[in-house]
């Protein structure tokens, strides 16, 4: 009598194991998907904060702009030449003109109601051109670098808000990626200390397995299917959470008149990076964490 | 087919349970392996599933020498043995049928080969009506028929059975010691790690008698002659 021998891909059997023992441990997959889920949510909103904090602070950022006033002495075409010289300056995105007769029906709109503003002349002021730069935190330099355009005789910008913005903009970046990197390391403790407790209950099975003659690819293949399934199950729950959470959170936001100044990004915008991210992180913790559980019983 | 030479093995809390055993197994033989609590029985089968390394000496079990396998060989080394417990060890979740299955699964047969082999073995001791059960709705006897198809069902050329009637009533365990001649009959060798000195007299048989981890005693009947713990 020989040894039965034969070498065939069971990936049917791993699927329908992987599958079966889901609802067979159900209790222990229930709480493997609740973890996921609630550390993806919790890892999403931080996530989402950050990302509407960093635009409302870019919007703010474009509207600080720079302003170059032109020599008097120079004709409106002249001034408005000038563009092409600013716009190659390094940092600067666009140069808007505006001619001394723009300037001056624009403060004349302003101060209307002002009967002392009535007759003041338009040749008060000088043409001028609102640069619009790539990077506030370079606005000093791109400053000097505007004054030295010949023409240019004044230059106004606002260094100590750039300045501000750079430095929040700087400390909420910091702070995402510490708390998003602490939050995703404890994520997968917990999740890998869970697939753990579900795999210590099966550390029978293990061995009965190894002791028939199973390889440890054998042995692994049901159980990563498994932790692939709980993981983007999670995931997916966690992005339908995520996504009702940000609309009510928004819809809030937007319906308050004290926070008027504030605009979110759509969910549209952000959904197919959160997506991908969730399942795979979902994936990964599912797979790893599955994987490195059975890990110690499989050395026999 | 099984063969130890001068095996020592010490663990490592220096528990010397082995001091430099020798015996051999021949193809088709059955043999029983008796001895006292804490004699070194089951080191003995660690050895020769491949659980433990010797510290001296070498163990040779189907072709493979068991202290220096590599931990990736050591499936197809156990492929090659069929494991009986005391304790049964089936997985309660699956039935009959699936536990037995499972161990040509976990060799790649065919489903084909599965089905048919299965059913074979289950036929052979006597629980192809009961393939739908589970171990839970079973009795002592019954699991420990489940374990030996489980055992049989690769075709083994060595069947171990470590304690195989120790949770059994005396019918129970008459009738799995001759289901385990009956399979030795067909061409498997059998060892038997058993207490029972009854049913070891029930079978004119080789009997390897261990104590303090040496061999005291190793012939046809008529060695099962030391006091029990």
């Amino acid at each position: 009598m020989g040894t039965i021998i034969m070498k065939r891909i069971n990936t049917g059997y791993y699927i329908r194991e992987g599958v079966s023992s889901i609802f067979t441990h159900s209790l222990m997959s229930f709480g493997s998907v609740v973890i996921i889920t609630a550390c993806l949510i919790i890892m999403g909103c931080f996530s989402l904060l950050a990302i509407n904090v960093n635009a409302i602070i870019e919007d703010f950022e474009d509207e600080n702009v720079i302003l170059a006033y032109i020599d008097e002495n120079r004709s409106e075409d002249e001034a408005r030449a000038l563009k092409s010289q600013i716009e190659a300056l390094p940092n600067v995105t666009t140069a808007v003109f505006m001619s001394r007769a723009d300037a001056w029906k624009s403060f004349i709109g302003k101060y209307k109601d002002q009967s002392r503003f009535e007759n003041i002349d338009e040749s008060v002021f000088r043409h001028r051109f609102s640069i619009y730069v790539d990077d506030v935190g370079r606005m000093g330099q791109t400053q000097i670098d505007v004054t030295g355009v010949p023409g240019v005789i004044k230059v106004n910008a606002n260094l100590t808000i750039a300045n501000g913005f750079v430095t929040v903009r700087n400390i909420v970046s910091g702070v995402s990626i510490v708390m998003i990197a602490i939050l995703l390391i404890v994520s997968l403790f917990i999740m890998s200390n869970t697939i753990k407790l579900g795999t210590f209950d099966r550390r029978e099975e293990i061995a009965i397995m190894k002791m028939v003659g199973a390889t440890n690819g054998f042995i692994r293949w049901p159980f990563v299917f498994e932790g692939f399934i709980l993981g983007v199950v999670g995931s997916l729950i966690a992005f339908i959470a995520q996504w009702g959470i940000y609309a009510a959170v928004t819809g809030r936001l937007m319906g308050n008149i004290s926070v008027g100044f504030i605009t979110t990004i759509p969910f549209s915008h952000v959904a197919v990076p959160l997506f991908l991210a969730f399942v795979a992180i979902g994936f990964a913790v599912g797979v790893v964490g599955s994987g490195v559980a059975i890990r110690k019983y499989m050395k026999v | 087919m099984v063969r130890l030479t001068d095996v020592k093995k010490e663990y490592a809390n220096g528990a010397k349970a082995l001091k430099y055993v020798s015996f051999e197994l021949n193809s088709g033989e059955f043999a029983f392996l008796v001895g006292p609590s804490g004699s070194g029985k089951s080191t003995i089968i660690k050895l020769l599933t491949g659980e433990i390394a010797p510290t001296e000496g070498t163990v040779s079990v189907n072709g493979y020498d068991v202290g220096s396998l590599p931990l990736r060989q050591m499936p197809y080394l156990r492929r090659t043995i069929g494991t009986i417990f005391q304790d049964y060890r089936l997985i309660q979740k699956k039935t009959v049928y699936e536990n037995v299955a499972l161990a040509m699964r976990a060799v790649g047969a065919t489903n084909k080969r599965i089905r048919e082999r299965t059913n074979f073995v289950l036929n052979l001791v006597g629980l192809d009506t009961k393939s739908k059960a589970t171990p839970l709705e079973l009795s002592g006897g019954e699991m420990q028929r489940v374990a030996i198809a489980r055992a049989l069902v690769n075709d083994p050329q060595l069947i171990i059975a470590d304690e195989p009637t120790g949770n059994l009533d005396p019918p129970r365990s008459l009738e799995i010691l001759m289901l385990l001649k009956k399979i030795n009959e067909l061409g498997t060798t059998v060892l038997v790690v058993t207490h029972e000195k009854s049913l070891v007299d029930r079978l004119s048989q080789r009997v390897i008698a261990i104590d303090g981890g040496r061999i005291i005693g190793d012939g046809m009947n008529g060695y099962y002659n030391y006091e029990e713990d």
